[in-house]
């Protein structure tokens, strides 16, 4: 058996032509079949789909072209008597010389036209420390960046090929080498022990703290956040997944009514935080793995289903501190789902604000019970219902 | 041009079976092959096709991106109920980003890859006639084929491929109610991820024990090519944690399935509260990146390996520190058992464990830089040839700088908080193992095509492949680090939600083009590859002037790979250039006594006999010293 036998290229034309063919039975068909806007549309479509195509396949002769005139060209010099044709290796080489600069030149553009476009200053206590560890990685990382692409691509410029010359047979330098292990080792146990001291402030936080910060609620799901303040207690009550959608669907976090300390705390629409206070977000999730991603604040850690997460941080600049600072008036803080979530993941907003201590205040004076009294009714009424069959657990539905 | 082409091969085959003691008909040779050569190109070309799928998903999910509120009732054509009016479905768009990340990461850039290159030249560079299992090979890629088969099929079912993201992150995968993408699709994802991991097995058992065992005379561990060297040890990461990978899947088979609670506990959906309780997400994560993060090294350790041959061969000059490159390798292969935990900063998972991977992750930095300066280190004081794969190994190394620098900020922990799951990382990974790994395997194609095919690639083609593709990766993912760096999550199905992101539509819409660009420059590398199989220019033996074994066998490529006795090996694969020779490369099968004239004292391993006659033909021939006489 051949292969190249049916790869006659007068075969592969006939066949071209014939899914050409088929193709354009199968628009007919279903410009016949489709009502008559519908014609309209897949008409149009075919044309603009064969208008492309033909632009593109002309693009493509014309490097075909370029090729072949290439090509004579190289011909022409060897039959002049020059031996080499064209010298693509000088060519290449003087492209990296060109990229080189244009590369530096769109690095630095990118750095200053988007770096603009980053998140302003850390609204937060630890995110200074981790901006001001991040401006030193990027000066870090930028010097290398710089420094290893200029010796790359000057090398591959300085050093095309030429017939006249023998590269330097240089197999190893065991000193050289051992610099080029030793700096970065030590520049990198800088930085490990910085981010390692940085990361355990973050996250190793004493009883004490831990239990004086305002503490925050919040449960995710497809495709909403639920956040409760702790009230005066400043202790969130049980809950359990097991109640969720009780006391005939009110009950949508599944609070433990049984439990006192739910009774003082409160639902609120919007998360609002005193400036410079502690808080201290406990963070659940009722179906997927969602992530609570505060970019301002550098406050990110993911909602599990099963299992409570957290994270605690404090604030320092107010939401009306910040407008003026990046003097946009309508600048705010988000909230975002960062964990892929299903088919809404890409709209799971909340409204986050950091405001002075008075307001914050007042605000909260405001806020609403979690445990309505439709709940309490209902919750009283399923009580007498389980006393009566003696059930332990108030689920209702 | 068909006409001249075709009766040159048809002779050229004629005579490949006359050597041939049984006949093979179409379906040994082609289908049912157990060749090493033919496995391999049957790999090469299955991954070149998923390749091109997956970048055209990508292609369509950066549509939707750029033009968030557009129709385009193509696509509609196209993909039916999945863009209705003309628009992705957001589910669909969630599909699209898994599956182009499934493919990429596994069924090209490890199968294609590795597939490919590892049984093309581990028999051809060690001096073996086959592999030390073909039948096995064979199995390997049929299983792998299968596996490809499975997850394009889910194009093809009513709820779509499965949705997850290519991590699938349980609960979110466990449970069709999440997602559309859960259903069948999952199911299908998870059979042939199993199949793939039995093929990816079988191949990396054959190319360890090929390597250990099939060794030709001469050819020790320490003067293998670093091509084999990678290979060798990604087969080895791949044998140790593949099988994690199955035992996390089948554990998720069992809880959709089966109604276990592996990782399932506590949760509420569709309005019912699920039995399942005791179980955790954060399981899933330890098992899946337990393979995870060893898998980025899977997919960019061949292409490394690749790139040191090919600098090194167009460079000229031996690899710079060859040594140092190998325990590099070794330092890395371990070092990736041990930094999984990078990928879970903020699961959850204890926070001091996080410390510890922190520290672990930037260890691994250390092997990785000095590989990068070995690499400049080569092309110091070259004569550098352009050849397309030369160009390729270049832009590997600039990849590898840019993306692997930005690992550095990603393992750091404390800024990992604020970059995890953003742009950022997508910017990330895909320089560092997406686009260095593929210009790698690129390079590999341009320079082993006259090995497997006995022909030429057009280079011209291959300079504009090079250049287009070169720069499109850039402009695509360098201003995603910014996006990032302002908060912007990833797998945002449209960024026209938030306020804030509003800035970025602008900077989404170059984004997209450049990715077209760097898609339809894909093409010249297609046509070229598939034109210069039946018409490129024929090739001759050693078309680089190389020094490895695969170039000492015939153009023919026949079955056995030589056709007399297996050439012994004399010498490292590195004498490029060598001083007092009068040619630039000494093939690794000649022998130190056909090249008095360019013997290092090195070379002769403290053999006393051999140092004792060269120092008699340097009295007689007065070469005092022989790297004196070159300058």
């Amino acid at each position: 058996m051949n292969i190249y036998k049916f790869l006659n290229m007068k075969k592969i034309f006939s066949l071209f032509a014939l899914l050409a063919l088929a193709f354009n039975q199968v628009m007919a068909q279903d410009a016949v079949a489709g009502a008559v806007e519908e014609t309209s549309k897949t008409d149009g479509l075919a044309k603009m789909v064969s208008y492309y195509l033909l632009i593109f396949l002309l693009i493509c002769v014309f490097i075909g072209i370029v090729g072949k005139i290439l090509a004579i060209y190289d011909l022409t010099k060897k039959i002049q008597g020059k031996k080499e044709g064209i010298k693509w290796d000088n060519i290449n080489g003087l492209i990296f010389a060109i990229f080189l600069v244009l590369g530096l030149y769109g690095s630095y553009w990118c750095y200053t036209v988007q770096g603009a476009q980053i998140l302003p200053d850390a609204a937060s206590e630890h995110g200074a420390k981790i901006d001001s560890m991040l401006n030193i990685t990027l000066i870090l990382t930028t010097i290398v960046f710089v420094i290893t692409h200029i010796l790359l691509f000057t090398f591959a410029y300085r050093y095309k090929f030429s017939k006249k010359k023998k590269a330097y047979y240089y197999p190893h330098n065991n000193t050289l080498e051992k610099y080029w292990t030793i700096t970065p080792a030590i520049v990198l146990t800088v930085l490990v022990l910085m981010g390692f001291f940085t990361w355990r402030g973050i996250t190793n936080i004493s009883k004490n703290e831990m239990a004086s910060a305002i503490q925050v609620d919040v449960t995710a799901h497809q495709f909403a956040w639920e956040v409760r303040y702790a009230g005066n207690d400043n202790i969130a009550g049980n809950k359990s997944y097991k109640l969720i959608g009780s006391l005939n669907g009110l009950n949508n976090l599944g609070l433990d009514l049984s439990d006192k300390r739910n009774y003082d705390d409160l639902k609120v629409t919007e998360i609002v935080l005193p400036v410079n206070k502690s808080v201290r977000f406990t963070l659940g999730s009722q179906d997927v793995i969602h992530s609570f991603y505060m970019p301002d604040f550098r406050v990110q850690m993911n909602c599990v289903p099963g299992m409570a997460t957290f994270f605690q941080f404090t604030p320092t600049i107010t939401t009306a501190e910040m407008r003026e600072k990046t003097s946009d008036g309508k600048y705010n803080y988000q909230l975002y789902c960062a964990k892929i979530c299903g088919g809404s993941h890409y709209n799971m907003k909340f409204a986050v604000k950091v405001v002075s201590q008075k307001e914050y205040n007042e605000w909260i004076k405001e806020q609403k019970p979690i445990v309505t009294d439709d709940m309490k009714k209902e919750y009283q009424l399923a009580m007498k219902d389980n006393l009566a069959t003696e059930n332990k657990i108030a689920l209702n539905n | 041009m068909s006409t001249i082409a075709i009766p040159n091969s048809a002779t050229m085959h004629h005579d490949d079976h006359a050597h041939e003691h049984h006949k093979e008909t179409f379906l040994t040779k082609y289908i049912f092959s157990q060749d090493h050569k033919m496995i391999a190109k049957q790999f090469l070309i299955t991954g070149i096709i998923m390749g091109v799928i997956a970048m055209t998903l990508s292609i369509l999910f950066r549509i939707q991106l750029a033009y968030p509120d557009q129709s385009f009732p193509l696509l509609e054509v196209l993909l039916g109920k999945f863009a209705p009016e003309g628009r992705l479905d957001p589910n669909f768009y969630l599909s699209l980003v898994t599956i182009h990340g499934t493919i990429m990461v596994f069924f090209v850039l490890t199968a294609g890859l590795s597939g490919t290159f590892s049984n093309l030249l581990i028999p051809l560079q060690l001096g073996a006639r086959d592999m030390a299992s073909p039948f096995m090979n064979m199995l390997s890629y049929w299983l792998f084929f299968s596996a490809s088969v499975i997850m394009l099929s889910t194009f093809f079912i009513e709820s779509g491929p499965a949705g997850g993201g290519w991590t699938i992150y349980p609960p979110l995968s466990a449970l069709p109610k999440a997602m559309p993408g859960s259903g069948l699709g999952m199911t299908l994802w998870l059979v042939s991820m199993i199949l793939f991991v039995a093929s990816s097995l079988m191949g990396g058992i054959n190319y360890v024990s090929t390597i250990l065992n099939m060794r030709t005379k001469g050819m020790d561990l320490w003067k293998m090519p670093l091509t084999i060297w990678a290979f060798f040890l990604t087969a080895i990461l791949g044998i140790l944690s593949f099988p994690v990978l199955v035992a996390g899947v089948v554990l998720l088979i069992f809880d959709r399935s089966f109604g276990t609670s592996f990782y399932l506990s506590d949760i509420y959906i569709g309005g019912q509260a699920l039995a399942n309780e005791g179980g955790s997400p954060i399981l899933w994560e330890h098992l899946f990146w337990f393979l995870g993060h060893p898998e980025v090294y899977i997919v960019i350790m061949p292409a490394m390996g690749i790139a040191s041959e090919v600098m090194s061969v167009n460079s000229r000059k031996p690899i710079f520190g060859y040594h140092a490159m190998v325990y590099s390798l070794i330092g890395i292969t371990v070092l990736s058992f041990i930094v999984w935990g990078h990928h879970m900063f903020v699961t959850g998972m204890n926070p001091f464990l996080g410390g510890v991977f922190m520290i672990t992750t930037l260890i691994i930095a250390v092997p990785s830089a000095v590989k990068t300066f070995n690499w400049l280190a080569t092309l110091w004081r070259g004569n550098i040839r352009f050849t397309p794969a030369m160009l390729f190994a270049i832009g590997l190394v600039s990849f590898f700088i840019s993306g692997g620098l930005t690992g550095i900020w990603l393992g750091n922990a404390a800024l990992d908080i604020n970059l995890h799951d953003t742009y950022f990382v997508v910017a990330h990974f895909h320089l560092v193992m997406g686009s260095a790994a593929i210009f790698g395997m690129l390079a590999g194609i341009y320079h082993w095509f006259p090995k497997m095919f006995g022909r030429l690639m057009n280079p011209k083609l291959g300079y504009l492949h090079f250049w287009l593709t070169f720069a499109s990766a850039y402009l695509v993912f360098f201003p995603m680090h910014f996006m990032g760096l302002d908060g912007v999550p990833r797998r945002y199905y449209a960024f026209t939600e938030f306020e804030s992101m509003q800035k970025w539509l602008s900077v989404n819409v170059f984004i997209t083009w450049a990715a077209i660009l760097g898609a339809v420059a894909q093409v010249a590398f297609l046509f070229n590859f598939f034109y210069s199989i039946f018409f490129g220019e024929k090739s001759t033996q050693n078309p680089w002037q190389a020094n490895t074994l695969e170039w000492t066998t015939p153009v023919e490529r026949i079955h056995g790979n030589w056709p007399g006795e297996i050439p012994t090996v004399y010498r490292w694969s590195y004498d490029y250039s060598k001083p007092g020779h009068d040619e630039d490369f000494i093939t690794q099968d000649t022998p130190l006594s056909a090249t008095m004239s360019s013997n290092l004292p090195h070379d002769f391993e403290g053999n006393e006999e051999a140092e004792r006659i060269q120092e008699q033909w340097n009295i007689e021939h007065k070469n005092v010293d022989s790297r004196e006489e070159v300058k």
